[in-house]
Parts: C-alpha cells; sequence; structure tokens
C-alpha cells in the first residue's frame, strides 16, 4: 500500500520550473532514493512534501490525506520526519537534548522522552557523544543527529535530504548501514535523496526515481535505472 | 552540585523569611524589596528571552499595564488597589496577543525593534489618555490593607511573587516547555521539522513572561502608591529588565536572580559613596562584564574563565 501518493506536484519559482508534474509513491516499509544531479529539484521535492514550501500545483497525500497547506509542524506529527542537507542542529543543546527534544513531540512526560531519546542515541550509535555540544560535532555525525532526532519523534515516513554529500567512504558506508536498518528494525519507511554515488543507491534502495531538472526521467529497480539510456545522458551529457 | 543545592535552598529560604528581623532598617528592606521585584522581573523576562530567544526590549508595556490596573481601580473606585494582581495580568493577556501577532512574524533584531516601538507606545496612550491614566501628573494611590509606611508585608508578598516565578522558570526548564522554547530559540525550521508549533509556543511564552511582569507592575505600584509613565513605562525599565539576564546569563535559572542581586545591589552602593558618578561606575561595570564574561556569570562560574577572556581581548585587538 502507498505511504506517500504524490500525484502531478509541480512547483515554480518566478520563471524556473524546480519541480515539473511529478508523481511517485512511497510504499510502506521499503526504501526509496530519489536521485538526480545537483539542482534536479530533489531538496524542493522534500520541502512541498514536508510544508516548507507551498506546491504551485499538485496533490500529495499520506495516509490518504491531504497534506497540501498544512505546516510543517502538522505534517511533523501526522508521521513524516525530514533532514536536512544543510545540517540544522539545536547548536547550544547536547546530542541528547536534541534527540530529547525530537522525543517530547509524542509525550509530555520526561521520563517517557527520556528513554525514547536514550533508546535512539543507541540505535544511531551516538551513545558516546551523549553530552557534547551538538556545534562541536564533525559533519557525518551531524547528519547522523539529524537523523536521530527525526526519529525520535517516532516517525513513519522519513525523508533524508543528501545522505552522502560530504561523507568520506567509511562514513558514507556506516550511513548505509543505518539506513538499512531504518527498515528492517523499525519498520519505518525512508525516501532518500541522493546526488550520484551510484553503489549506494544499488545497496541501499528497494525502488529508484531518477530526477532531472524537475521531471522524472525514471523509475525501477536500481539494476534496471541504472542501465537506463535517459539516465545515462543526463549524468554524463550527449 | 545536587547535594550543594539540597543544603543551600533551605538556608537560603530561613534567610530570605528572617531577612525583615534581620535587617530591622527600613532603607535595607526596602533594597531586598527592591532585589526580589527585579527578580521577579527578570526571570520573567527570561522565559521570552533567554528560553525562547525572542529578545524583547518592551517589557515596560507589560509592567505599565500592571501597575496602571492597580492605580486605575484605586483612582476611579472604591475597591482595593491590590486587586490589580488579578486584573493587572488578566488585561495584559490580550495585549500580549496583539504585540506577538504584530512582532512574530519579524525575526532577530526586527523583532526587538518591533517590541522597543510597543513600549513606546504604551508610554505614549498613557501619557495623553489623560481622563483615566492622569497623563504625565500620573496617579498617586491612597494605600490600602496596609499602611504604606510598614514595609515587612510588601517583602513577603514579593517574596511570594518572585520565588513563585522562580519556580516556575525551574519548572519549565525542566520540561517539554523549556525545551521545545530552547528550539525555537536555536532554529525555528528544525522546531517545525520535529513537530513544534513554533507560533504557538513563543505566543506561550510572551503569555507567561507578560502575564508576571504586569502581576509586579502591580505590586510595584502598590507599594510605590504613585505610577506616572516615566516611572513605570520607560525604555530604560524594559533596558534594565534584559540586563538581568544578560549579566547572569541568558536562559538559565539561576541567571537573572544572580543578576537581580548583583545590579540591584551595586546601583544602590554606588549612588550612596559616588552620588552624581555612580552610573559611570554602574555602566563601566556592565562593559566589564559582557566582555570578560559573555555568557554571563552562571556561564563564567561553571567554567572558569581563566586566560579566555585575555585571548578573547587579544582576538578583539587583533581584529581592529
Amino acid at each position: 500500500m502507498a505511504l506517500l501518493q504524490v500525484k502531478g506536484l509541480t512547483k515554480k519559482f518566478g520563471g524556473l520550473t524546480a519541480v515539473d508534474s511529478l508523481s511517485f509513491e512511497a510504499r510502506e516499509g521499503e526504501t526509496l532514493c530519489i536521485i538526480g544531479p545537483n539542482g534536479a529539484g530533489k531538496t524542493t521535492v522534500f520541502n512541498l512534501i514536508t510544508g516548507f514550501d507551498r506546491p504551485t500545483r499538485g496533490e500529495i497525500d499520506f495516509e490518504g490525506r491531504s497534506l497540501v497547506g498544512r505546516k510543517p509542524h502538522e505534517i511533523a506529527l501526522a508521521g513524516i520526519g525530514r533532514t536536512f542537507q544543510i545540517v540544522r542542529p539545536l547548536r547550544g543543546l547536547t546530542v541528547f537534548e536534541n534527540i530529547l527534544v525530537g522525543a517530547f513531540a509524542r509525550t509530555d512526560d520526561r521520563g517517557e522522552a527520556g528513554r525514547v531519546a536514550e533508546s535512539t542515541l543507541a540505535f544511531t550509535g551516538l551513545a558516546h557523544l551523549r553530552d557534547a555540544r551538538a556545534v562541536s560535532l564533525p559533519i557525518a555525525m551531524r547528519k547522523r543527529l539529524e537523523l536521530a532526532r527525526s526519529l525520535a519523534t517516532r516517525p513513519k515516513l522519513v525523508l533524508l535530504d543528501e545522505v552522502m554529500a560530504g561523507l568520506n567512504p567509511t562514513e558514507g558506508k556506516e550511513a548505509i548501514d543505518l539506513i538499512k536498518k531504518l527498515g528492517s528494525e523499525r519498520g519505518v519507511t525512508a525516501v532518500a535523496g541522493v546526488e550520484h554515488v551510484m553503489h549506494v543507491v544499488m545497496s541501499v534502495s528497494d525502488r529508484v526515481i531518477v530526477l532531472n531538472h524537475g521531471r522524472k526521467i525514471a523509475e525501477g529497480k536500481p539494476g534496471e535505472v541504472a542501465s537506463d539510456r535517459d539516465v545515462i545522458t543526463a549524468y554524463l551529457g550527449e | 552540585m545536587k547535594k550543594a543545592l539540597k543544603i543551600s535552598l533551605p538556608l537560603l529560604a530561613v534567610f530570605l523569611l528572617a531577612a525583615p528581623f534581620v535587617l530591622q532598617a527600613r532603607y535595607a528592606q526596602h533594597v531586598l524589596i527592591l532585589i526580589l521585584l527585579y527578580v521577579a522581573l527578570g526571570s520573567a523576562w527570561n522565559i521570552l528571552g533567554g528560553f525562547a530567544g525572542q529578545l524583547s526590549l518592551g517589557h515596560a508595556a507589560f509592567f505599565g499595564v500592571g501597575a496602571y490596573s492597580s492605580a486605575i481601580i484605586a483612582s476611579k473606585s472604591t475597591l482595593s488597589p491590590w486587586l490589580g494582581l488579578v486584573v493587572g495580568p488578566v488585561v495584559v493577556l490580550p495585549v500580549a496577543l496583539v504585540v506577538g501577532w504584530a512582532c512574530f512574524r519579524l525575526r532577530g533584531p526586527y523583532f526587538t525593534l518591533a517590541t522597543i516601538a510597543i513600549g513606546e507606545m504604551a508610554r505614549l496612550v498613557a501619557l495623553n489618555w489623560r481622563d483615566v491614566t492622569g497623563g504625565a501628573v500620573g496617579i498617586v494611590i491612597r494605600p490600602s490593607v496596609f499602611s504604606g509606611t510598614d514595609k515587612v508585608p510588601y517583602y513577603y508578598i514579593i517574596l511570594a511573587i518572585a520565588a513563585v516565578t522562580v519556580t516556575l522558570c525551574y519548572r519549565i526548564s525542566r520540561g517539554k516547555l523549556g525545551y521545545f522554547l530552547m528550539a525555537v530559540r536555536e532554529d525555528e525550521a528544525t522546531a517545525e521539522s520535529i513537530g513544534i508549533d513554533t507560533s504557538g509556543y513563543k505566543l506561550r511564552a510572551l503569555a507567561i513572561s507578560a502575564g508576571i511582569t504586569a502581576l509586579a507592575g502591580a505590586f510595584y505600584a502598590n507599594y510605590f502608591l504613585f505610577v506616572d509613565p516615566a516611572i513605570v513605562l520607560p525604555l530604560a525599565l524594559s533596558v534594565e529588565i534584559v540586563l538581568m539576564s544578560i549579566i547572569g546569563g541568558l536562559g538559565t535559572v539561576s541567571g537573572p536572580v544572580l543578576g537581580a542581586v548583583l545590579l540591584k545591589l551595586s546601583s544602590e552602593i554606588f549612588r550612596n559613596y559616588f552620588k552624581d558618578a555612580s552610573l559611570l561606575i554602574y555602566g563601566t561595570l556592565l562593559i566589564i562584564v559582557i566582555i570578560f564574561i559573555p555568557g554571563g556569570l552562571t556561564g563564567g562560574l561553571k567554567k572558569l574563565p581563566g586566560l579566555r577572556p585575555v585571548r578573547r581581548l587579544r582576538a578583539a585587538l587583533a581584529r581592529r
């Protein structure tokens, strides 16, 4: 069943069409990768789904209910978490407090929020940095903290914007392992935006959508998409 | 740390409860009352300015609403001006909602500028709405319930207000509201992305902050028995409230308390010993604290600054 259904989504910024009649769905429990070169419109799609931008046209349904026109915090409470491409930690707070704030989204009780935060800390492998200030973390850990904070709100779907950007191969491998665990251990559906790292896409995703200039140019299993002529053209040129 | 608190808190409580009997000089009692008034004001401001990061320079408006509530009750009716303690916070809520609606769409320095405008508007209204406020002449209040000469009852009332306010701040800082306000302060987009209604929580912080400030204003009117726009609605009052938190430590529970004690005590001492030069010394002290202990006294005391201020100064000079 489709958890998230996007139909004819269009976003124009003045004369630029950032997203053009995009339709796709994310099914329950799967990991869907949206890939595309820089400027293809991935971040805009995420901003439209999470209410940070309003679509010019089109529909976005989550569990059968429309998200268009709803505020970002309402969409978060509906069960969609997100990370930001340019990470936005709560800088003055510690790693634990960052996650704790997320956990408070679902409870008023400090004890319960604390337990959720501790388990999320362990799940994301940040326990050793528990009391470090978020501002002091290196980029790979900041990215992980983005995901942890979002997971603490107990989302059904997480949108991961540029999961691999800025990571070295070892860190990238760790990020992939974590994304795999999302589905297998937590049953969280993930939509991940990735610029180009193809082997990442192969190993982590159930399905792949390829965006170019705001349009979907291919969709399918990782293997099918990788050999698609349009996709190769988009990345390598004519 | 926790153990130290467990011992020192009851000691502090005993000291505060016994203070008016130990310090029988009326001037000393007056200074204590002033300090406690500013503990309440600084702590209330800190909920909005420190925790939620919305630096308001218009809190005199809320203080004035509370003070004038008491004064107008006294001048226009036969009721006790102490009723202002209830009426002030109630009247200030719609005012705070309008202020929030108008100012929260602005961020950072623009928000602060807008709150300055709000404070000035309140002052001009009080100055010109003569039928009700008495204009520049102000309103003299007849003492009610207490004689107005014995300071002890006033001391205990403001002690209660300050204690409740600080306790409330402590509770807020430990719970969901405090963490959500800090998230709003650190990054509004992030806060929204994890389900925090940023406008709603900013309004809540403003309402609580304004309510306590109005309560303190109503107490002030009953204590001083006189209000006029220059006393209860000046920009200088808004600035003074903010300084308590900044000197003591923004966004901490003990910061505004420490700040109020230090600033009020030093301004009284300087006034007594240095007469007209006191403001100069007061100002110099402020500058020194802000340069050398930028995190406020609580931040500075936690990790003793050591060489950091020297390094900071050197860096600041090198940038020239």
